[in-house]
């Protein structure tokens, strides 16, 4: 018999909304839940999905609506899935950010500006270049 | 999607969380808190149910922590293995209680 063929890219176009986060992580997920990817790992990127998807709907366009295409493409050798945002807003390399300080106590830490420190402690590794007028942030992880 | 479960006694309250606290579900929660927390003291959540967490969520856990720190205590119970790795990524883990 064949072996499962795991390989596959996979599109999906939306308006940069926050209230489409959960078409996103559904569209990443039902892929993924075709592999042999933990729970551990889905949620790892599930999170990961969010933080880069928000930050789009919140931020890439201003006022202004646009739309950010996601591209899921799981390859075999070595197995692995990446992730691509690619929005057509405001230049904006969010890996430019500092890291916060997470050792600092509860009182002294500011709510917030985690989520790309997150992002880039969960997966193997983000890249993000801007390219022909387009944001495009690339999230890989070994599954 | 999240159902929030409370139970009052006195200036007691535990929280249980059912399900995902996102950037969606998680201004429910933070409207909630806002709401019950003056002149509670104990502050338990349950987490035993809690089935994802994002920064937006952590965002709300940082925020009750900071005033639980000013008027009582604040514990998190039932830890999944994945939303405890959250935690430690994030230095959360060093910031709440948890039993």
């Amino acid at each position: 018999m064949e072996p499962i063929k795991k390989d596959g890219i996979y599109e999906l176009k939306v308006d940069a909304l926050a209230e489409n986060l959960a078409r996103v992580t559904d569209f990443v997920n039902e892929r993924l839940e075709g592999t042999d990817c933990s729970m551990r790992v889905m949620m790892q990127i599930d999170v990961a999905v969010e933080e880069i998807f928000i930050n789009i709907a919140n931020y890439a366009y201003g006022q202004d609506k646009g739309d950010a295409i996601i591209r899921l493409e799981i390859k075999e050798e070595p197995f692995t899935a990446s992730i691509t945002f690619i929005d057509r807003g405001t230049p904006y390399d969010p890996l430019a950010k500092e890291d916060p300080d997470v050792t600092l106590a509860a009182a002294d830490r500011p709510i917030g500006g985690l989520g790309i420190y997150m992002t880039k402690k969960i997966m193997d590794d983000v890249l993000y270049e801007y390219k022909d007028g387009s944001n495009i942030l690339k999230l890989i992880k070994r599954l | 999607m999240l159902d929030i479960e409370k139970k009052a006694s006195g200036s007691k309250l535990e929280i249980t969380l059912i399900g995902r606290l996102d950037t969606t579900s998680s201004p429910k929660l933070e409207e909630m808190i806002k709401e019950v927390l003056p002149g509670i003291e104990l502050l338990i959540f349950d987490f035993k149910d809690l089935e994802y967490i994002s920064s937006a969520g952590l965002r709300i856990l940082l925020s009750a922590q900071k005033t639980m720190n000013k008027q009582g205590k604040m514990i998190v119970k039932n830890v999944s293995e994945e939303v405890n790795e959250i935690f430690e990524v994030t230095g959360f883990s060093d910031i709440l209680t948890m039993e």
